[in-house]
């Protein structure tokens, strides 16, 4: 593989897993539990697809095969699609595991561009610099929320801990890396994952410690395949929803 | 009321729109503590990039005067117009100093 | 009833809330006589300063209904941000829905300093004792209908809220003041969507001349009734609450709505529309009132979804609100 596809589909993962995830902030619009954090859920939902478009953009311009942002993000198909099953997964309007989905997320999304703000690819580090005011916010705001529904009421504490168990079998894909890692990692231009992953558990515990949750005993299933577009059944719906309109009316212009 | 309405006390979002000026009140929001009040005004007044500092309080902590007041607080000034430096005209002839 | 018992309008900003007092007769009479003068000589009425009873409670309802409008408002559009056809629609979208919650709170917000809380209204609006606008009681069935609401509703809306913006009430004033920036982009936005679709293939015009038909009439019909049947039209207009008739409004968006409708060339389903030389303005045709009444009574294609969610967010969020309402009295009490 040569580095600029390497990069491209660095481009993409780091794309599709923020354009999924906003996918699933969004459908909280109008549905959150307090108007406050319904609008706080789209403003992270706005950053994320804003960087989305930042890194589909550059992809598209890398690959120089006339496909626009919105192609790669809409005529794609699931064994395509590059993200981390941990942000496809749904939340079915339970706030703990929405929150809990983002909150592990970022905490990742962090050190990457904490990282990669310094990457020998120009574009990528000022993609980088820009993401990551956005995802201290994130980090800010939804660990302020782990603490207080994990040091809330009993209610809200078993309920946390119920997302915390559901979702913590694909965090350990968040590390996952292959060869496109290794060649962008020898170029200066990416970031080593396994360097991150203790900083990323001292960070989620230091969380959790504060919201009286800990951390599950790894064992059972582990989730696996995202950036070898191996998924789970849920993208696939996702994708029909957001892909509707360009796949239905092929030549239209919106 | 139901019971799942816990409402939580309100807190007015005071916005400093940029470095040197004074904060101005932007309207108030919900929040059970002062960490909270700050992020949620933050989400809800800084969505148009609508200032550089934040301060939230709690709206009961605030002390207004009443409209019955506004004779005693406000009138007694009336009759101090050498406060104001429009007052001091400068005789003729003389040169103006800025 | 040599006395009559009253609550002063208390405020956000102050802490004695729920301060009572009695007034004699020839008090209340003076003070409203007071209150009169201040409405007729343009000065503003700010939340401490006294005012009848009867401008409390309709300013409260009014206030209140257009709250929820605003976050009721945000489903019909909010079902089309996961199908959204390009990125930069959908982050426009998404903005401009979240808007709309800003809107409701800032409403709330204002109507709050007439001594009712958030949750109490959000409790009328539940139980159906509130009303909200009917507009949101219509389904959005395809995209074109994002575009139809952002340009008539909203268009509708900025009418409204550019005419409130100078209302009595300051609370209420300042937030029509701050939501009017917004609304623009709402509006354009909206418009946008047609232009572009207007100019597209021939099913994407399809699409935004059905959305027309679908919406105009309705969106007539967000001015209220005829001002002959306005129930609460004279006292909101006495008090400078309501600064327009309903139909002099209603015209006002018709005149403004039909030269940009006729510039993408969509058509305005109305055999009657016609402009008038001698008047200067669109003569049009009925509005089917019997629907509107129908709507806004509940029996509207959408009110019992609308409902449902609004509900089902109320319900479903609950857990939330305690656990962080649990956590700061916990730390509160950590503290001493
Ligand atoms: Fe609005
Ligand atoms: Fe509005
Ligand atoms: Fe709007």
């Amino acid at each position: 593989m040569s580095s600029k596809n390497a990069l491209i589909e660095y481009c993409l993962r780091i794309a599709d897993n923020s354009s999924i995830l906003a996918h699933r902030l969004s459908e909280w619009s109008g549905h959150g539990p307090i108007l406050e954090e319904d609008i706080a859920m789209s403003n992270m939902a706005l950053d994320l697809i804003g960087q989305a478009r930042g890194f589909y953009a550059y992809a598209a311009t890398l690959e120089n095969k006339g496909r626009s942002e919105d192609d790669l993000a809409f005529r794609r198909d699931a064994r395509e699609f590059v993200n981390r099953n941990l942000v496809e997964q749904p939340d079915h309007k339970d706030f703990g595991t929405a929150i809990m989905r983002s909150f592990l997320y970022s905490c990742l999304s962090y050190l990457q561009f904490r990282t990669l703000m310094n990457s020998n690819d120009e574009t990528v580090s000022g993609l980088s610099a820009k993401a990551i005011k956005e995802v201290i916010y994130h980090v800010r705001h939804c660990g302020d929320w782990i603490v207080r529904l994990g040091d809330g009421t009993e209610e809200s504490h078993q309920r946390i801990t119920d997302s915390l168990n559901d979702l913590w079998m694909y965090t350990n894909e968040l590390f996952e890396q292959n060869e496109v890692d290794a060649i962008l990692l020898n170029d200066g231009v990416g970031v080593d994952l396994t360097l991150l992953q203790q900083d990323w558990l001292n960070l989620v515990k230091e969380i959790f410690s504060q919201a009286q949750l800990t951390i599950p005993d790894v064992g059972g299933y582990q989730s696996s395949g995202g950036i070898k577009g191996l998924h789970t059944e849920h993208l696939g719906f996702i994708l029909a929803e957001m892909q509707f309109l360009p796949r239905a009316y092929p030549d239209a212009i919106w | 009321m139901s019971d799942n309405n816990h409402q939580w006390p309100i807190w007015e979002v005071f916005i400093q729109p940029k470095n040197g000026s004074a904060h101005e009140h932007a309207g108030s929001v919900h929040a059970p503590d002062g960490e909270m009040a700050l992020l949620n005004a933050r989400d809800v007044y800084g969505r148009r990039l609508e200032g550089v500092n934040m301060w939230v309080v709690p709206a009961l902590a605030i002390v207004a005067s009443t409209p019955d007041d506004v004779g005693p607080f406000f009138d007694p000034a009336n009759d101090k117009m050498y406060r104001w430096p429009n007052y001091f005209k400068t005789p003729e002839g003389i040169k103006q100093i800025s | 009833m040599h006395f009559v018992k009253r609550i002063l309008a208390n405020c956000n900003q102050t802490s004695n809330i729920g301060m009572e007092t009695t007034l004699s007769v020839e008090e209340l009479n003076k003070r409203e006589a007071e209150f009169d003068a201040k409405i007729a000589s343009g000065i503003t009425i700010e939340p401490k300063d006294w005012m009848p009873e009867r401008y409390r409670k309709q300013l409260l309802r009014m206030m209140s209904q257009h709250a929820h409008s605003e976050v009721v408002g945000m489903l019909p559009e909010g079902n089309w941000i996961t199908r959204a056809p390009s990125l930069a629609r959908k982050a426009v979208l998404l903005a401009k829905v979240q808007d709309e919650a800003g809107h409701g709170l800032y409403i709330y917000s204002a109507a709050e300093t007439l001594g009712m809380d958030r949750s109490e209204m959000i409790d009328q609006l539940l139980s159906g004792k509130a009303k909200y606008s009917s507009i949101f009681n219509y389904p959005t069935l395809t995209w074109a209908d994002i575009g139809a609401i952002g340009w008539l509703v909203d268009g509708a809306a900025i009418v409204n809220q550019t005419v409130l913006a100078k209302c009595s009430y300051g609370p209420y004033a300042r937030a029509m003041l701050r939501i009017c920036k917004e609304e623009n982009f709402h509006n354009k936005q909206g418009y946008q969507i047609m232009a572009y679709l207007m100019r597209g293939t021939k099913e994407q015009r399809e699409m935004a001349q059905d959305a027309m038909n679908r919406f105009w009439w309705p969106s007539l019909m967000m001015f209220g009734p005829s001002d002959t049947n306005s129930p609460n039209s004279g006292d909101l207009m006495k008090w400078k609450v309501k600064l327009h008739s309903n139909d002099d409004l209603r015209q006002r968006f018709i005149d403004r709505t039909v030269p940009q409708a006729e510039a993408i060339g969509l058509r305005i389903p109305d055999e009657n529309l016609k402009f008038n030389e001698s008047t200067r303005h669109y003569d049009f045709g009925e509005i089917n009132w019997e629907e509107f009444k129908q709507v806004v009574s509940g029996n509207g294609p959408c009110n019992k979804l609308r409902m449902k969610q609004r509900a089902d967010a109320h319900t479903n969020g609950a857990w939330v609100r305690e656990a962080a309402a649990a956590y700061s009295a916990k730390k509160a009490a950590s503290k001493n």
